[in-house]
Order: C-alpha cells, then sequence, then structure tokens
C-alpha cells in the first residue's frame, strides 16, 4: 500500500516537473514590445507555480480516481452491449427533432420577446443550421464517397463571393442568385475535382487544402474583382420571395397586417437555412438509394474492388465533388444574405476545419450524428462567447475570445480521444446482402482492423 | 543574372528552412501514418521559446557572445520543443493510434489550434520584432549596378541545416533508434513482436521532428527577424507541401522539397508578385501530384484487394 501511494506521488511529481519545463520559458516570460526599449521580458513566476502546483493535484487527484474506479470496476464488470436504434424510432426521432426546430424560433420570440430572442434564433439558430448545411454537405464528400477534403470551405466562399458580387454589382436579386451561386460552386467543385481524381487519403487532403488556400489568397488579392481584405459590404438584404423586410407600406409586416419588428427578418432567414438544410438532407438520403449514391459508398470502401465491378469512379468522384460543392455554395450565398458583408477571414483553414471536425465527431455518415456535433461545437463555441461576462471580474486586459478558441482546440482533442468514432457511430451500408455487415469504422472498434 | 543569384541564394535558405520543417512530418508520417497538422504550430512555438531565451540570455543574464548565445538558444529551444511535442504526441495522439484514420488528424487540428491560440494568449497576438544580430553581409558581385550578397545569417542556416540532416541521417541509418523506426515504418505489428518498443520509437519520432522543426525555429527567427503566433500554419502548410511533394515517408524527398518549394516561392516573388507566392507554391504541388501522385520519391504503395 505504501509503495503504492509513493508511485501515485512519484507520477504527481513527474507531472508537475514535465509541466514546469513546458512552461518554463514561454509563461514564465512575457516579451513585451516597447516603443523605447524594443522588446523586454516581463516574468510571470507566480502564474508557473500556481500551473505546476495546479498539474501536480490533477495528477494526484486523477490517480486516486483511476485507482478507485478500478477496485470498483473489478467488482462488477459491464457488459458492452451495442446500442441500436430500430428504424421506426429513428423516424419517430427524425420528425420530433424537425418539429423541435419548426417551433424554435416561434418558441423563442413568445418567451424571450422580440428583442431578447434575437440572440438565440440569429447567434445560436441560424449558425449552427448553417453548420449543420455545410456538415451535411461535406458528409457527402468525406462521410460518403470517401474523399478528404480538407479546403471545404473554399466553396462557401464562392457561393458568399457569388451572391456579394451578382447582387452589388449587377443587381440580381437574392431567388435568382441562390441556385447559380451553387452551379458556380459545382463548377468549382468540377475544377477541382479533375486534378485530384488519381489522388488518394492525405495527398487528396493537402491539395484540397491547398485549394482552399489559393481561393482564399486570390479573395485577398483580386482587390478589382474583390475589393480584397476590406471585403464587400452593403449587400442587398433578404426578401420575403420579393416583399422587403422593412418599415414602409409596401414591407412584409404592412402587406401581412403584422405590427412591424425587426426580428421577422431573423426568423424568416431561420426557416430559410432549416428548409434549406432539410432539402440538403432529403437530396442526401434520396442520392444513397440511387446507382450514383450507392457508387459512392463502394468507393469509399474500396476504390480498386470498385474500378473492378465496372463502376465509373471518374463520374463518382467528380458528381461527389460538384453536389458537395453546389450545397456548399448555396450556403454561401445564405451566408453573404445574412451577414450583408463578406471578406476573405471569414473563410479561413479554421472553418473548413471545423466543417470537417462536425462530419467526424458526428461519426461520417451519419446525418443525426452531424446534427448533435454542429450543435455540440457551434453552439459550444458561441457560448463560449458570453465569456465576456467574466471580463467584468478579470479587468481590460482579459480577452475572451481567444480562450475561446483555446477551448475549441482543446475540445477538439478532448472529444477524439472520448469518441474518436464521433458521436452516432452507425456508418451501415444502405444496400446490403441478407444483413449489413460491419464496415470500416466497427471494424476498427473491435480490433479486427 | 544577378538577380537570379541573388533569389537563387535566398530561396535556397528558405528552402532549408522548409525542408527542416518537412522532415518532422515525413517521419511521423512514415512511422504512424498520421499527418501531424500542428507542426507547424509546433515550430511556431519554437520560434517563441527560442525568442525568449535569446532575450533572457542577453538582456537579463547578459550574455555578450552572439555565438554563445546562439549556440545555447539552439540547444535549449531543440529540448524545449522536443518536450512539448513528446507531451503532445502522449495527450493527443497516443491513443487514437489504433483508431481510424481521421482522428488522429482532426486531434492535431485541434491541437493546431490551440497551440496557436495558447501562444497568442500567453505572449500577445502581435508580431514581434527580434532584435537583429549577425547583419554581416557579403558581396559576391561588383559594379553590374546590382550586387549579389549572401548573408552571414544564409550561411548559417545552410549550415546549420546540412548538420542537421547529417545527425539525421546518422540516427536513422546507424543507431538502434533509427533501426526501430524503419521497422515500424515498415510493419508496426511485427516490429512490437520482435521487441521493438513501438511507443517508445514513436515518441522519439516525436521528439525528432519537433527538434528539427526547433531548429528551424531558430534559424527563422533569426533569419526574418519576426514571429507572430500565427505564423505557424502557412509555414506548416508549405513544409507538408514539400513534404508531399517529396514523396511523403521520404527524408531526402522531404529536403528536396523543401528546397524546391523555397525556390519556387522566392523566384516568383522576384518575377511575378509576391501576393501571390503562396498560390505558385501549391500550385506546384498540383501540378507534380498530377504527373506523379506518390510525390518525387514516394515508394508506390501496393494495394490489396
Amino acid at each position: 500500500m505504501g509503495s503504492k501511494r509513493l508511485n501515485i506521488l512519484k507520477s504527481a511529481g513527474l507531472a508537475a516537473l514535465i509541466m514546469s519545463g513546458l512552461a518554463f520559458p514561454i509563461v514564465a516570460y512575457h516579451a513585451d514590445m516597447d516603443l523605447t526599449r524594443g522588446l523586454f521580458l516581463e516574468s510571470r513566476w507566480p502564474l508557473v507555480f500556481a500551473l505546476i502546483a495546479g498539474t501536480f493535484v490533477l495528477s494526484l487527484l486523477s490517480s486516486f480516481l483511476r485507482a478507485w474506479r478500478r477496485s470498483k470496476q473489478a467488482a462488477t464488470v459491464p457488459a458492452k452491449t451495442a446500442r441500436t436504434v430500430s428504424k421506426r424510432a429513428l423516424r419517430l426521432i427524425s420528425f420530433a427533432g424537425i418539429g423541435a426546430l419548426m417551433a424554435f424560433p416561434l418558441a423563442c420570440v413568445f418567451t424571450l420577446g422580440p428583442a431578447g430572442s434575437l440572440k438565440w434564433i440569429d447567434n445560436y439558430g441560424i449558425q449552427i443550421l448553417i453548420y449543420v448545411m455545410l456538415g451535411w454537405g461535406l458528409n457527402i464528400v468525406v462521410g460518403l464517397a470517401g474523399l478528404l477534403d480538407l479546403g471545404y470551405v473554399a466553396f462557401y466562399a464562392v457561393g458568399a463571393y457569388g451572391y456579394a458580387l451578382l447582387s452589388t454589382d449587377l443587381g440580381w436579386p437574392f431567388w435568382i442568385c441562390l441556385p447559380i451561386c451553387g452551379l458556380i460552386a459545382a463548377v468549382f467543385g468540377i475544377a477541382l475535382g479533375f486534378p485530384v481524381l488519381r489522388l488518394r487519403g492525405d495527398y487528396l487532403a493537402i491539395v484540397t487544402l491547398a485549394f482552399g488556400e489559393i481561393i482564399r489568397v486570390v479573395a485577398l488579392n483580386w482587390t478589382a474583382l474583390t475589393n480584397g481584405d476590406a471585403g464587400i459590404s452593403r449587400i442587398p438584404r433578404i426578401t420575403f420571395f420579393g416583399i422587403p423586410f422593412s418599415k414602409g407600406e409596401d414591407g412584409f409586416a404592412a402587406h401581412f397586417g403584422l405590427p412591424f419588428l425587426p426580428i421577422e427578418r431573423t426568423v424568416f432567414l431561420y426557416y430559410l437555412i432549416l428548409a434549406l438544410a432539410l432539402l440538403t438532407n432529403f437530396i442526401t438520403m434520396r442520392l444513397r438509394h440511387l446507382p450514383l449514391g450507392r457508387a459512392w459508398e463502394a468507393l469509399r470502401e474500396d476504390e480498386i474492388a470498385c474500378r473492378a465491378l465496372g463502376i465509373d469512379t471518374v463520374a463518382a468522384k467528380l458528381s461527389a465533388f460538384a453536389i458537395g460543392a453546389f450545397i456548399a455554395g448555396i450556403a454561401g450565398a445564405f451566408f453573404s444574405v445574412r451577414q450583408g458583408f463578406v471578406s476573405p477571414s471569414s473563410f479561413g483553414f479554421i472553418e473548413s476545419a471545423t466543417i470537417l471536425s462536425i462530419v467526424v465527431l458526428g461519426g461520417a455518415g451519419s446525418q443525426w450524428g452531424i446534427v448533435l456535433a454542429a450543435i455540440l461545437i457551434i453552439g459550444g463555441s458561441e457560448f463560449l462567447r458570453e465569456l465576456d461576462v467574466l471580463q467584468e471580474y478579470f479587468g481590460y486586459t482579459f480577452d475572451p475570445t481567444q480562450y475561446r478558441m483555446l477551448l475549441v482546440g482543446l475540445g477538439m482533442v478532448a472529444m477524439m480521444n472520448w469518441r474518436p468514432r464521433g458521436l452516432v457511430a452507425a456508418r451501415q451500408p444502405s444496400l446490403f446482402l441478407k444483413r449489413p455487415k460491419p464496415v470500416a469504422t466497427e471494424l476498427i472498434a473491435e480490433g479486427r482492423g | 543574372m544577378e538577380i537570379f543569384l541573388q533569389q537563387l541564394i535566398n530561396g535556397l535558405t528558405l528552402g532549408a528552412i522548409y525542408g527542416l520543417i518537412a522532415i518532422g512530418y515525413t517521419m511521423v508520417f512514415g512511422v504512424i501514418g498520421m499527418v501531424n497538422f500542428a507542426h507547424g504550430d509546433v515550430f511556431m512555438l519554437s520560434t517563441f521559446i527560442a525568442l525568449i531565451i535569446f532575450l533572457l540570455l542577453t538582456q537579463l543574464l547578459g550574455l555578450d557572445s552572439i555565438s554563445v548565445d546562439l549556440i545555447i538558444v539552439l540547444a535549449a529551444a531543440m529540448a524545449i520543443t522536443g518536450l512539448w511535442n513528446f507531451m503532445i504526441e502522449r495527450i493527443a495522439y497516443r491513443r487514437l493510434r489504433s483508431s481510424f484514420r481521421l482522428a488522429p488528424l482532426i486531434s492535431s487540428i485541434g491541437m493546431s489550434i490551440f497551440l496557436s491560440n495558447f501562444v497568442a494568449l500567453a505572449q500577445g497576438p502581435r508580431n514581434k520584432a527580434v532584435p537583429s544580430v549577425l547583419d554581416d553581409v557579403f558581396k559576391l558581385t561588383r559594379g553590374h549596378g546590382y550586387d549579389v550578397t549572401l548573408s552571414l545569417k544564409q550561411i548559417l542556416i545552410v549550415a546549420a541545416a546540412v548538420l542537421l540532416l547529417y545527425a539525421l541521417w546518422y540516427v536513422v541509418e546507424k543507431t538502434p533508434l533509427g533501426r526501430a523506426q524503419r521497422a515500424c515504418e515498415q510493419d508496426q505489428g511485427m516490429a512490437a513482436l520482435l521487441g521493438v518498443d513501438v511507443d517508445r520509437t514513436v515518441s522519439a519520432t516525436f521528439v525528432i521532428g519537433a527538434m528539427l522543426a526547433a531548429a528551424a525555429g531558430v534559424l527563422y527567427m533569426l533569419y526574418y527577424g519576426v514571429v507572430n503566433p500565427n505564423d505557424g500554419f502557412i509555414v506548416g502548410v508549405k513544409a507538408f507541401t514539400a513534404a508531399v511533394l517529396g514523396g511523403i515517408g521520404s527524408l531526402p524527398g522531404a529536403v528536396l522539397g523543401g528546397l524546391l518549394i523555397g525556390l519556387v516561392e522566392t523566384f516568383w516573388a522576384a518575377y511575378f508578385s509576391s501576393d501571390y507566392k503562396d498560390v505558385a507554391a501549391f500550385s506546384v504541388l498540383a501540378i507534380t501530384l498530377i504527373f506523379l501522385p506518390r510525390g518525387l520519391f514516394g515508394r508506390a504503395e501496393v494495394e490489396k484487394v
């Protein structure tokens, strides 16, 4: 018993030692700039000691917790059973979920009032739904066709810039631009698809990443077209199929005999993105049952077998890229009509990474998993914005937005370690002989991969 | 001609830095088949560690001999960055090694976001100008209106890179550790059965990769004189591009890829437009991969159905 305690102490001491090594220069000293002296160092030893002490205590606690849990686990061996949801239950959950999503903005308005609900509908509702739609779009490329795309945000950018330019330069209305933006993005998708047809896995990942960066760099530097870093502002706002959401006689409120409220536009945007997202879902679900969708799934599992069976892998890959891009383009057009402003900074690699992590955390291939993951990641990171409140306690120098991304990064690592196969790890083939055989991810989970 | 020569020198210097970082990508990929996305940010972290140690030595301890300072900075930055990457692998990747392929990639993207924000938080998000040292410049040609110059820093960078690459070659080819690494690269399961400690080999791979990235970080800090918490991403992507260009998994390929990317970038910036130099580097990658899908030195992967 004594040696066990000593071991726990030793490992905690080691953890503290490592922490001191990690913290030594980068936390202990702050290289500050000064106009007169240039760079100078400012020491922060108390913070380092706090970190080391914290690591020591945490390590002790986790060791004790693990020992305690082990002693409990020895008594009862839990049986590991896979939880599956029946088709009927899934359908019921789907209807309930869609009903809840439909009711969400109205419930918000009635409980919180028009002013109080804006944040909830806009920052949470619309924001999450955009990412759900993007997640579902990327899911076609990554989850169904198995093509790892790290530059998905490029198509989102193409759609957003497409609407911004068409509406400000040519004055085209939103409803005409929406499908056009999707088509432009799809053309870009095919343009990306052609050179990468022969690439697989990580090579594909790096080329798509490079493509995403190229689009962003072009948007940043082609000032004549995109106005560069400053972005395009004063993009026309959304209309109710031609009727503007304005206060005047011909506005939406006057037309339908409603009192004018600014929230009406937001609620309409919410329903619009909900409809677009559901349409994406519908298309995906139908595509999975078409020969094309089955070709994608086959492509994901084994490209060589696919080719041997005479499946046109070129067409399958290009169509996956094109349809995925089309959806991102539509989402981009929606983004730009919602923001009224686009700039290259909205389309950095971090966005691609966020969308990809939603798809992967959602359990690549599962539609509901992606919704859950989007709520968790986007909702969570929006929620962290509320850390502003902490500024009152910690003073001006405390910048909560930096902690936000820091926690998002740590969260991604933690979630991957906690559930590497995603939240909903049901990736069953849509077509099977007699009974569905477990596919790749499940094989690996069972230790057979 | 003078401009060409000058850009050749500049490009090779930049390429040496990319090559050192690219080795970290290619080694990790070779041994565990994972794209370590956070590697660029590990490099960025090392530039800050190097900067702080340099300031500590010169300002607080008052060591005036620049060469002694630089050697200490290099050794300390390599050691501390190695420790960082060791812990990163332990925390973020080790448990995911047997998981499906995207899991460690996502985890490393998360790590990359964490690192750049951590450094921005600890050191402030803005550019930091490093006090300039070793400013000697040699003129190679004279009198043609444009003097080709070679700075002491450039010589130092290339010399340091060559020395480190020799050390790496020695470790990989001549030591038991290198043998274990090559064994893990070929077949991890078999290597484990034959008594190779896979966990330790993977850890060592991460530490070596981080040490080379840290060396690149020290050289980068010296050469450019500016460090920024957001530098990691673009430099990392270019180094990864270099690794892929050379054939991921191949050490000489990574160095050659780094040199090529460095040259393409500097020549493009010199002759065309510096706004689009990143586009040029990525386009070279795309074109190479279309014609040589496995990179320059990549092995063809035999696939079994």
